[in-house]
């Protein structure tokens, strides 16, 4: 397959590595091994199935896939509910010390004090950020997250005596809550959401009863509305001996301003790569802490990290906890890249983290008002929810919108999700942009719909043209998947 | 403050044209009580010179393996990364973007993504591979989450030594479910699965045949782990298994104190649909140009909710990237080659070892890692040597000791080691005599 | 506006039924394949299994959706349309022909009362 006539400027056509061709190259350069009689218990092998290239070749091919993809780095991201802010390399840089990335989880503890004081310190600022007061950083992603906290309920359940069946959690929830719930072994009982975007209450109550172990909310909701009413909730729950479940994908409008302790939550997960800045690197690692209460705290994942004095203690066993999440330690890298960002902008630059998150999502909400339907009445928090409702009938979707917007070189929202509202459009700028970058994004919006307006359906269709693929065959890739490479010849 | 960019001036342009009096009207629906007035009591904002010096100050007090004889092993392993690895995952068109759900403008993403499944099926001997788990030890817990699912059996099997904190995971991902035992024996009619690791937790490599007869023969599904996955470059690929997972740190990613790492996850293609976790399939674009997508995503969380096959979402990403670049610099070649380097370098400890007074070395083979037994108590051996700078492996129970050699073992490590265990040996038969 | 041929039955949940003496052949809707868009799967139900009225039988997938169909009547399956592995695309061409999806041979044939008929399924869909 010769690409020799693709290329264009500094667009690139790029194949995969394996097409590359062997010619005996090899990209490092190791000491010639003696052959010495093996003590495997089994022959060598003989084929792995891998290229063979140089360390040229190879820098190129990674250096040419990279110019195919957009980032928040090229501008502006605003994935509603992913939180797409800028990524400090300060936090790259403190990661990358060897006294932190070439340390063995295993090690004596003596010789690793500077690990456990980050993870310590780590969990006193969400703490304190949430006013719960004790944390685990053992999670890898915020599902991760959600499992330990619907499992730390379950135990706390057993020790209660009652295991209860059922898990409540609104419609507008994010597919990892009920799976979560399904993974803890738990049914799932959904509560409808009223006409302004919010819990309803009322039906809520009425699932209520002594079989429910917890309710699972967003808060922010993915709506992008605060619940007004969530400590009535939880109060409500509290007293039919059930727990409040916070996700806290959300947390960007809330840090440093609101503590989810005082609208009555008893769990909350945090996600790292979302509300602290660590990279989502094109689809992790993440990193989903849990805050909890005094009551829930002695059912946390093992290990967990005591300190006395000045001296901090790793504990593996503990027959209260529910046992240990994953290998070793947490994503301890990029605790560390969450700590660098904590302290670089410290009580005053969250809270201000929280403010431009929120009027940034705002503005762009007041300024497209008129051209796009809004389904929830009134202001919103650190992200606003438009639907196509005014485009649909002059024949342009969501999806439409979405691949205009790359064509004009910005990266689309959240799309179709939540699944409350017919054709969603979840808006999350954060507070990283400019208010140029912002009114950009408003102008080209205002742009897609007035081309609808104009009857100019057909381009938002054909979108987008000008990116190094147009829109892709996804009924051919899940028909008849082809998930690896193999040898034509 | 450096990372935001809005003015005074802005936020009252904004605030005016939003059409509300000051930012508190935008937090109206959050009641009263719930509205913090002051600062949190944290510290606050200091700039890079002052978050860099406190960051170092603590990693200061951690002893890396870099400069000094270092053996640890047990699932995290000290291998060399090329400096290449870690400059191009720094490439802003990989490092600060999202999982590729738009893919006209993450074909860079996607494509890594493909190659990665491609590497982890053809050094597993598996059919598929999908885009990465966690890590080893949560990847193994799926699989038998997964070999339930597949056989609509009970029971999870484990053959012979497995890592215990993988073991850990696997009973903390059932304890809700009762009717589900974790059991030593051999499979029967309710066996899911049987679980084995190899080479084994002591670095014993497995032989899988029996294994295989006894899963085919009951209906169980046989589950590989491996969490050395270099020892794929010089062991045979483990292709009587139905399902392969593990751990695959040792290539691009640091020890980092235990995360974040990189689980993979492979097995037949007849188990496709019950996967966990991101596929990322071929197909074309609307120009025929071959083009690359994440696909069959209805097993997924966000599209099947409470029956999807896993809750995962986020995965390893970056790290599988910095995996298959790895990988494309070893290729075919310097894979094996780095394979065989480490199985000798592990032949040099054990036969240095071996020559130790009152020490044997139990193992009937091994790849880089395998037990030494110890006169006197490993963890005391292991604490001692710390205090000299020696991180002398991992002290499992009495004298046993878990040591492993990688190409970044040199010749005069291992003979500080040797040394440091004979000086304590011979104090040991000293302390015998008297 | 959807095909809803006036000899077969409907369920509200859009599958449809032909009733050949003691066996129903069961599929869904013009409607329902519409909805759901091009098919990527079908995960068929194995032969000989019995089902109960409204069991959840058969999932269809589409690329961005997982779709339960509901068992119109309770019986043994007797068959299943093995062409629809290959080509689940059949369900969207042809959904009342070459599109079937199984053969239940009915238990109680008092539940073909609770069955719509075309005119009340047309109400429904419109």
């Amino acid at each position: 397959m010769s690409l020799f006539d693709r290329d264009r400027g500094l667009n690139v056509e790029e194949n995969l590595l394996f097409e590359k061709g062997t010619n005996g190259a090899c990209g490092v350069d190791l000491p010639e091994p003696q052959n010495s009689k093996l003590r495997t218990g089994f022959p060598a092998r003989e084929k792995v199935g891998l290229p063979e290239v140089s360390e040229p070749q190879v820098m190129r091919h990674f250096v040419r896939l990279s110019k195919l993809n957009y980032a928040i780095d090229t501008g502006l991201y605003p994935l509603g509910s992913c939180t797409m802010k800028h990524n400090p390399r300060l936090n790259e840089k403190v990661a990358r010390h060897p006294g932190f990335a070439q340390i063995h989880p295993l090690q004596p503890e003596g010789t690793i004090q500077g690990a456990l004081e980050v993870i310590y310190t780590v969990q006193q600022w969400l703490s304190k950020l949430s006013g719960l007061p004790h944390v685990t950083l053992n999670p890898a992603a915020g599902a991760h997250g959600e499992f330990a906290g619907i499992m730390v309920i379950h135990k706390a359940h057993e020790a209660r005596g009652k295991v209860r069946k059922t898990v409540l959690i609104p419609d507008s929830a994010h597919g990892t809550n009920p799976a979560t719930a399904a993974a803890c072994g738990y049914e799932t009982k959904t509560i409808p959401s009223t006409k302004e975007g919010t819990v309803d209450v009322d039906a809520f109550k009425n699932m209520l009863n002594d079989d429910v172990a917890a309710l699972m909310l967003t808060n922010p909701n993915t709506c992008g509305l605060f619940e007004p009413r969530a400590k009535e909730i939880a109060d409500v729950l509290h007293k039919a001996g059930a727990y409040f479940y916070c996700d806290g994908a959300n947390f960007n409008a809330l840090v440093g301003r609101v503590r989810p302790v005082d609208f009555g939550v008893d769990v909350m997960h945090f996600n790292l790569h979302k509300t602290f800045s660590t990279p989502h690197g094109g689809g992790g690692p993440g990193c989903g802490p849990i805050a909890v209460t005094e009551e829930l705290a002695p059912y946390l994942p093992v290990p967990k990290i005591v300190k006395h004095g000045d001296h901090y203690h790793l504990v593996t066993e503990d027959k209260n906890s529910i046992g240990r999440l994953k290998g070793f330690n947490g994503q301890f890298g990029m605790a560390v890249r969450a700590l660098a960002y904590m302290m670089s902008h410290g009580a005053d630059g969250l809270r201000q983290v929280a403010e431009d998150a929120v009027l940034n999502a705002n503005y762009i909400l007041s300024q497209l008002r008129e051209q796009y339907h809004v389904p929830f009445p009134g202001s919103c928090m650190h992200e606003c929810l438009l639907t196509d409702k005014l485009q649909k009938d002059k024949g342009v979707t969501t999806g439409d919108i979405a691949k205009t917007l790359i064509e004009y070189g910005i990266h689309p929202m959240t799309v179709y999700f939540p699944l409350v509202v017919q054709g969603a459009m979840l808006i999350e700028p954060t507070e990283t942009e400019t208010k140029a970058s912002l009114d950009h994004f408003i102008a080209v919006m205002k742009m897609i719909a007035e081309k609808t307006t104009a009857g100019e359906s057909e381009e938002l269709h054909n979108n987008p043209v000008s990116t190094p693929r147009k829109r892709l065959d996804e009924v051919r890739a899940a028909r008849n998947p082809i998930l690896k490479w193999a040898s034509q010849g | 403050m450096r990372y935001l960019p809005l003015t005074p001036k802005d936020r009252a342009d904004m605030v005016a044209a939003i059409g509300v009096k000051s930012m508190d009207e935008l937090y109206a629906s959050v009641p009263q009580a719930a509205r913090l007035t002051k600062l949190i009591d944290l510290p606050l904002h200091q700039g890079e010179i002052e978050v860099e010096r406190a960051l170092s100050q603590m990693a200061a007090k951690n002893h890396p393996a870099s400069g000094r004889p270092f053996f640890l092993g047990a699932g995290c392993y000290n291998h060399h990364i090329p400096a290449t690895v870690d400059h191009l995952i720094q490439r802003s068109e990989f490092l600060t973007s999202y999982t590729p759900y738009q893919p006209e403008i993450s074909q860079g993403t996607l494509v890594a993504i493909f190659e990665f499944q491609t590497i982890i099926a053809n050094l597993t001997g598996m059919d598929i591979a999908n885009a990465s788990m966690y890590d080893g030890a949560t990847a193994t817990a799926e699989a038998a989450l997964m070999a339930k699912r597949v056989t609509g059996r009970a029971n999870i099997h484990i053959h012979g030594a497995l890592h215990p904190q993988y073991r850990e995971v696997i009973e903390t991902y059932i304890r809700n479910f009762h009717d589900v035992k974790v059991l030593d024996s051999a499979p029967d009619a309710n066996a899911s699965c049987v679980i084995v690791q190899t080479p084994d937790f002591y670095g014993e490599p497995q032989k899988l045949e029996a294994l295989r007869k006894q899963c085919t023969e009951t209906g169980a599904l046989l589950v590989v782990v491996v969490n050395e996955i270099l020892s794929l470059g010089l062991l045979p690929p483990p292709v009587e298994a139905d399902i392969v997972v593990g751990e695959a740190q040792s290539i691009g990613v640091p020890m980092s104190f235990g995360g974040p790492h990189l689980g993979f996850f492979a097995c037949r293609k007849e188990y496709l649909r019950q996967m966990p976790g991101r596929l990322c399939g071929e197909t074309v674009d609307k120009d025929g140009r071959r083009s690359f997508v994440l696909t069959l995503s209805t097993r997924e969380q966000h599209i099947r909710r409470e029956k999807a096959t896993s809750n995962i979402c986020t995965n390893q990403g970056l790290f599988a990237l910095a995996f298959t670049i790895h990988m494309s610099l070893l290729g075919e070649i310097g894979f094996k080659k780095l394979a065989r380097l480490n199985h000798e370098k592990a032949c040099m400890l054990a036969d240095r070892l071996a020559q130790v007074k009152k020490i044997t070395l139990p193992n009937k083979a091994f790849f880089n890692e395998f037990v030494v037994e110890l006169p006197v108590s490993a963890s005391d051996v292991v604490k001692k040597l710390a205090a000299h700078g020696i991180i002398a492996g991992y002290a499992l129970e009495g004298g046993k000791l878990l040591v492993a050699a990688t190409e970044m073992t040199s010749k005069e490590d291992i003979e500080v080691l040797a040394v440091a265990l004979e000086e304590v040996c011979q104090h040991a038969m000293r302390k015998e005599v008297a | 506006m959807s095909n809803i041929p006036a000899h077969l039955k409907y369920t509200e949940q859009h599958e449809w039924l032909k009733l050949d003496g003691e066996v129903a052949t069961i599929g869904i809707t013009d409607y329902a394949q519409a909805a759901l868009g091009d098919l990527v799967f079908v995960e068929l139900p194995a032969k000989g299994k019995q089902v109960k009225l409204g069991d959840a039988f058969v999932v269809v997938e589409s690329v961005k959706a997982a779709s339960e169909v509901y068992a119109p009547i309770s019986g043994e399956i007797v068959e299943v349309n093995e062409a629809l592995a290959k080509s689940p695309e059949l369900i969207n061409s042809a959904p009342y022909d070459g599109g079937w999806i199984c053969k239940i041979r009915a238990s109680d044939k008092a539940e073909l009362a609770k069955l719509l008929d075309a005119a009340k399924y047309e109400g429904l869909v419109g």
